[in-house]
């Protein structure tokens, strides 16, 4: 039952306290759990915070933690997602020699893979490129012969496709 | 309710917020970084009395024992630093014992947070995980709202321990105090609605069984569903089982009760959990102690699981039936809805499996210690003295499962004893608060030998405050239960088990408490009858046979099915 490993997205609701992501990632931790990507920030509904983490591990074992999570006091609410439920996207920077920018191919690269250069300084340019991780995983091959000085990928952010909005459970919410 | 005072300090809104809630005693210790709140309580001693205990540990424990034989939440001081880290074990008890506690600790000045001060230790981020929810304060204009917060949270649902942690300079702050109990949380619902489909489900199964059993946990009693338990049982015919901290919920006398399952409990609910058609458990979360080896349990059985946490349907054993309810509310539906029915039949196998069990126990311990003072002998006289009828608190080891097996409680929250996590020096502490809480009743703490040299200075707390705890140590002169374990499973290696004791009987009467010692089986009935005549405190040494072991046992692994006698 469910003991494949796939890669899950856990979308966590929480009121704006201290310690939040401690009491969350404790759970995970207690299981011996390791998390690949984790990202946090105010969702639409003011002072209530959103928290995406993304791991692999099995159905049974997200279900048990999701449920763990879900029973913190400061939790609204706790969901589980497969990649083909969510939205998701990721970016990173990446640092090179602007140096190599004479070379025809960086500009190339940054076409073909619908990069952008964020900004260029004499010593240095940054490449920006949103996309999932495999997207950012290939500019990040593509550019590694011209010397990648410094590289940076954000966690995972995703939308669920479901179209319950967030207030909706919120009332709910209120209304028990 | 709302009370207010104008312009007072954060320790004082401390004691009025305790008092709004109701709050009789308070169990701890005073330090640094509390003494503001101790020196507001000092005005307040009229109504609110205060044990002080002789370390931090004593005070939580003595806590859970008032929360658990009382039905109200616990309530600690102590202070930062090491009066804080002294607690943690209490706490992680509790959490995994559903035990309401409220435990307030001081804290360093907010500027200071972080830099190392003196007593200060990051409280919030150790406690975290073995509290229902815990909460740092600053200022004093947070203390009433944060505590009002503390009370519901802890008492609420499924009960827990929650700590407040105060930094020093927000009890020294002045504030207006209002007082407004919380009754709402909103990312809280500490009782989920009774969903009429899941109701359905469960009671068909239960109208269509032919041997069904039921498990009660503690659940029973923290909903105060003993009454609708009884009720149910009865139009049902069920016979109920229970797990160790479900004994008293339903009174062990009763024809429908069976006894107790798990790794020492009884022969026949732990080999009829793989016969029956359907298991009801309610208000019980499937500990390992109980379930043996999980891939054998009741795989032949319909599970209808009954349960206030979410969380816990579907954690070890997969519910055909879940029932996500308030145990009290659950039963009062089913009972309702289900037939009447009887399983006279059903029922014998159970009492003929347990008559043959005794004897087998018996015989076999007579066989080998002949006329030797043994455990059972001595909860079995004084279950059969005190009527099953006292407040037994156990530690840890083999005299609790000795005691879960042989003491007959026919009272609800009577039974007290560290379940989940199995706190050795548990039992005296929790005796003292269970006594604070029952002062007309007979409170009896049953020891082992190790268990109560981990605590004993409580003993100091008996004296100072006149509790009349009866001690009872059952001294084998062995970590008996681990000996058992490396008799059983490492070949005999008695590693680091065999264990000396002071003399008890003068460590008490240097506290001021009576005792004696005896040794031989004929002197065991006069004992038992001055410990328990004897008005205030009193230490009953019992010298047992050294190398007993406790059967019945489902080794670990083992199905439940393969419970041995021997």
């Amino acid at each position: 039952m469910g003991t494949m490993n796939k890669t899950f997205t856990v979308s966590i609701f929480t009121e704006n306290t201290i310690g939040m992501l401690n009491r969350i990632t404790i759970i995970f931790t207690r299981r011996h759990l390791n998390i690949d990507s984790i990202t946090a920030s105010e969702t639409e509904v003011k002072n209530v915070h959103r928290y995406t983490i993304v791991l692999r591990t099995n159905r049974e074992q997200i279900n048990k933690v999701v449920g763990q999570i879900d029973k913190l006091i400061d939790v609204l609410k706790a969901f589980v997602h497969e990649d083909n439920e969510v939205v998701h996207q990721e970016i990173a920077l990446y640092k090179i020699k602007t140096t190599e920018l004479k070379s025809n191919n960086v500009e190339q690269v940054v076409r073909e893979n619908s990069a952008k250069v964020l900004t260029v300084d004499p010593d240095f340019i940054v490449i920006e490129k949103t996309g999932h991780k495999a997207e950012t995983q290939v500019l990040f091959e593509k550019l590694k012969p011209f010397g990648i000085l410094e590289f940076a990928r954000s966690g995972r952010v995703a939308v669920t496709k479901p179209m319950k909005e967030l207030s909706t459970y919120l009332k709910e919410l209120e209304i028990n | 309710m709302k009370t207010t005072e104008l312009k007072i300090t954060g320790a004082e809104a401390v004691i009025q917020s305790l008092k709004a809630e109701g709050v009789k005693t308070i169990f701890g210790y005073p330090g640094g970084a509390i003494m503001p709140i101790y020196d507001a309580l000092f005005h307040h001693l009229e109504e609110v009395n205060h044990i002080l205990t002789r370390h931090e540990q004593g005070a939580i424990h003595a806590a859970q024992g008032y929360a658990r034989t009382s039905g109200k939440t616990g309530v600690v001081f102590a202070t930062s630093g090491p009066g804080a880290t002294n607690l943690i074990t209490g706490l992680a008890d509790a959490l995994i014992d559903s035990t309401p506690l409220v435990c307030i600790t001081g804290q360093v000045a907010s500027h200071l947070l972080g830099t190392d001060a003196f007593q200060e230790t990051d409280v919030m981020g150790i406690s975290m995980p073995v509290t229902k929810w815990n909460c740092q304060v600053t200022k004093a204009a947070d203390i009433a709202p944060t505590l009002a917060k503390a009370f519901y949270i802890a008492s609420s649902g499924r009960p827990g321990p929650v700590l407040v942690d105060i930094t020093k300079d927000a009890q020294f702050e002045k504030l207006d105090f209002s007082y407004e109990k919380c009754t709402s949380v909103r990312s809280y619902q500490p009782k989920p609605k009774l969903n009429v489909d899941q109701v359905q489900a469960a009671t068909k199964f239960l109208n269509e069984a032919k041997k069904p059993l039921m498990i009660v946990g503690q659940g029973i009693m923290l909903s105060n569903a003993e009454e609708e338990l009884l009720a149910f049982a009865e139009k049902t015919g069920i016979p109920v089982a229970s797990t160790l901290l479900g004994l008293g919920a339903f009174p062990s006398h009763h024809p429908l009760f069976v006894g107790m399952v798990g790794m020492h409990g009884n022969y026949a609910p732990n080999v009829k959990t793989n016969e029956c058609d359907v298991l009801l458990a309610v208000g019980m979360r499937f500990d390992d102690r109980v379930t043996g080896d999980v891939s054998r349990y009741a795989t032949q059985a319909k599970v209808v699981h009954v349960d206030i946490d979410t969380a816990e349907i579907n954690k070890i054993i997969k519910a055909d039936a879940p029932v996500v309810a308030d145990a009290k509310e659950a039963l009062t539906v089913l009972a309702d809805l289900v037939e009447k029915q009887t399983h006279q039949n059903w029922l014998d196998e159970f009492h003929q499996a347990k008559q043959k069990e005794l004897q087998v126990l018996s015989e076999n311990r007579e066989k080998e210690f002949s006329d030797e003072l043994r455990m059972d002998l001595v909860i079995d006289l004084l279950s059969q003295k005190t009527k099953g009828n006292a407040i037994v608190v156990t530690d840890v080891g083999q005299h609790q499962m000795m005691a879960a097996q042989f003491y007959q409680y026919n009272q609800t929250k009577s039974n007290v004893t560290s379940g989940g996590l199995g706190t050795m020096g548990f039992a005296l502490p929790a005796a003292i608060g269970a006594k604070m809480a029952n002062p007309e009743k007979q409170v009896v703490a049953i020891i082992g030998d190790g268990g109560f040299q981990m605590t004993l200075q409580e003993l100091g707390t008996m004296m100072q405050n006149n509790i009349g705890v009866k001690i009872i140590i059952l001294n084998n002169g062995y970590l008996g239960m681990v000996r058992q374990w490396q008799q059983m499973f490492f070949e005999k290696r008695y590693s680091f088990t065999d264990i000396q004791s002071p003399d008890f009987t003068a460590l008490a009467a240097s506290y001021n408490i009576k005792g004696q010692k005896v040794e031989r089986q004929e002197d065991l009935n006069n004992a038992l009858d001055q410990l328990l005549n004897t008005e205030n405190a009193y230490l009953l040494e019992v010298k047992v046979a050294r190398e007993d072991n406790v059967f019945p046992m489902v080794p670990t692994g083992a199905s439940v099915a393969e419970i041995r006698l021997q």
